[in-house]
């Protein structure tokens, strides 16, 4: 085994602790909803959410990064360059993670001036991390490029997928610069951090992980390196040509001209359809290879994957994002149905299928199957589908209540969380949530019993 | 180079995020300038000394911002620096306390606390200045902010995030230019319809 590829199962793992962590944040995060005095003035709502959504940046980060640490050497046969900087910044990695954590719980807030964005909390939706974090992520993203160009020079060689990966790289540092921003003015300040969110989940994110799905399918199917490059530029002409000005749907409310509603709503509505051809490809290669694999959790991972993402980040996107709809549907509990949906179906999927891919490796196992897979893929997705299908119930009644009949004032607002279908849809949210969390314990019981067993079985019948 | 071959769809692919990322440029140079503070959407800072509306647009069919004559702000009238460090500090409060980790701007953040897009023409401040025994709609906004456990009026409060009086007025400030803010109609109908009624 490379030491790119022990790295990446470093990688792996903290993406796996990570995961565990945002899943507790969020049943917190759900709670307060249901009883808003829980831990009131002591850990509110707004923290709890930062934990849940900053852990799910940067698990599924980690887990994008472990999966190109694991492929890297087998794309080029070589060690990769520079990978005793990358297992230092691993280590340097978590202990920011850490850090950051220990300060949002027990600080949380500073005091209105730099000092506070640079230590404490830099408050902008995603990108909390104050800004010595920042700076470490992108020496982190650096060294990570460093790995990936610096391998293919001296390989002399480069495959398709990497020639899309390393122009990926540069988008997806670049945009990650907005992090450290303080605009005073709201509307631009809104209009750069879309650039990052929107350019990094619906484009860049989207090219990185149909490059991690080629490398997958050819590796758990055996499918032609042809085919999976013609998909892969295919995705990257349609992710890129509806997702670049599909950016327009986040300039609707924001202070920026009227053209972007039509601009916006028409390339938005395309997008579904690169995550449409997603599912034929994986279908289409799981009927010509009559989904013969050794590997039924990865497999069954990445397939979740492509029907997950054209289904949440495709379809429950699309509901919500022509502008006459978006009027009522925009900042509800709909957007957060349509993202719950589109983070598990886009990304955590094919990260767990990268777990198991990687695991068979390690283990040395011929055939990885077994049951408590199949528990953790069925709870996990219920429990992801029961959430999903809650938030879009509570949704639509604060879309009607709040927006279309109360016009979005304080009262309205508070009516519509009051509204008993809300509340309904915050009840099942948090039970599903629990399912979801069963779901997760499973996924990592049998992530770390799979394989051992079974060699441990078959060291049994060979005794006998 | 025929169909199948990965060329064929590589150079379509080079080319087609070319062509987006020209248009995303000339479309983003355009907006910038709409955006600027004083820009046609965006209002310079100096608007908090005017009185800032709400109102259907006859013309665009959707609600727009109107900005009428002198309604002071605190008392006082702001000079153009004075209200551009003023609203620089307001929007410093709100990124140091995640403001928008429950609140929404523009309806961006999270859903656990009101949109404060156009909370500055919120009619609920009546009943807060009954509540805080305050004399105008900014004192009430401030007395809130700097103790809005003691002036709660549902089970979801608002947590004290320990403001400053200089820190809750530069806040109030950012939501009085907020609100002035041509944002194509979004929220609408807001404040002409109660819900409940």
């Amino acid at each position: 085994m490379y030491r790119s590829q022990r790295l990446a199962i470093k990688y792996l793992t903290a993406a796996i602790a990570l995961f565990g962590i945002m899943v507790v944040a969020g049943l917190m995060s759900a709670y307060h909803y249901i009883h808003p005095n829980f831990l009131f003035g002591v850990l509110d709502f707004n923290i709890a959410k930062i934990l849940h959504i900053n852990t799910l940046v940067i698990w599924l980060l980690m887990g994008f990064m472990g999966a190109i640490y694991w492929f890297l050497p087998e794309e080029f046969n070589i060690e990769p360059v520079g990978i005793a900087a990358a297992e230092l910044l691993f280590y340097v990695f978590v202990a920011a993670v850490a850090i950051v954590a220990v300060v949002f719980i027990f600080v949380q807030y500073g005091g209105s001036n730099l000092l506070s964005m640079w230590f404490i909390n830099q408050g902008r939706k995603f990108v909390e991390a104050p800004r010595w974090a920042a700076l470490g992520i992108v020496v982190i993203m650096l060294v990570f490029a460093y790995n990936v160009i610096g391998t293919a020079i001296r390989a002399k060689k480069l495959t398709g997928i990497m020639g899309v990966l390393i122009i990926d790289l540069v988008p997806l540092l670049v945009l990650y610069l907005d992090a450290f921003s303080a605009q005073t003015n709201m509307s631009q300040d809104l209009f750069w951090w879309w650039w990052l969110i929107h350019l990094w989940v619906e484009a860049t994110w989207e090219v990185l992980i149909g490059c991690i799905l080629a490398l997958a399918l050819m590796s758990v199917l055996g499918t032609s390196r042809r085919i999976v490059e013609t998909w892969l530029y295919i995705e990257v002409a349609l992710v890129m040509g509806t997702g670049i000005l599909g950016l327009g749907h986040h300039y609707f409310w924001i202070g920026t001209p009227q053209y972007w509603l039509n601009i916006g709503g028409f390339f938005s509505a395309f997008e579904p359809l690169p995550l449409l051809g997603m599912v034929v490809h994986a279908v289409y290669d799981a009927g010509r290879h009559q989904m013969k694999t050794t590997n039924r959790p990865a497999f069954f991972w990445i397939m979740a994957e492509a029907f997950g993402n054209f289904l949440g980040a495709g379809v429950w996107g699309f509901m919500i994002t022509l502008p006459q709809i978006n009027l009522y549907a925009h900042g509800t509990q709909w957007t957060v149905s349509h993202a719950h949906f589109a983070f598990w179906g886009a990304y955590a999927c094919a990260v767990i299928g990268v777990f198991y891919l990687v695991l068979q490796k390690v283990r040395g196992s011929a055939m990885f199957d077994g049951v408590a897979w199949r528990w953790a893929f069925a709870l996990l997705n219920i429990g992801l589908v029961g959430m999903v299908g809650g938030l879009l119930l509570s949704g639509y009644a604060q879309a009607f209540v709040e927006r279309a009949l109360g016009g979005s004032t304080h009262e309205a607002f508070m009516l519509g969380q009051q509204n008993p279908s809300f509340a309904a849809g915050m009840n099942a949210r948090f039970i599903f949530g629990l399912l979801f969390a069963a779901g997760y314990f499973v996924l990592v019981y049998d992530l770390i019993r799979l394989g051992k067993r079974v060699s441990l079985r078959t060291a049994d019948a060979v005794t006998v | 180079v025929q169909i199948e071959d990965p060329k064929f769809w590589r150079a379509g692919a080079i080319s087609i995020v070319v062509v987006m990322m020209v248009v995303l440029a000339m479309l983003t140079i355009d907006t910038l300038s709409v955006i600027d503070a004083g820009g046609s959407h965006v209002p310079a800072y100096t608007v908090i000394n005017q009185n800032v509306g709400y109102k259907f647009d006859e013309g665009r069919g959707i609600d727009a911002p109107t900005i009428g004559g002198e309604e002071r702000l605190f008392g006082r009238v702001y000079g153009q620096q004075d209200a551009a460090a003023l609203i620089t500090k307001g929007k410093l409060v709100i990124q140091s306390r995640a403001c928008i980790d429950c609140h929404t701007f523009f309806g961006v953040g999270a859903y656990y606390a009101p949109d404060l897009t156009k909370a500055w023409l919120d009619p609920g401040w009546n009943t807060w200045k009954m509540i805080t025994a305050a004399d105008s709609r900014e004192e009430a906004m401030v007395r809130f902010l700097m103790d809005p456990v003691r002036y709660r009026i549902f089970e979801r409060a608002m947590p004290n995030l320990h403001l400053s009086r200089d820190e809750a007025e530069a806040v109030v400030a950012y939501l009085k230019w907020m609100a002035a803010v041509d944002t194509n109609g979004f929220p609408a109908n807001f404040g002409r319809r109660s819900a409940g009624r």
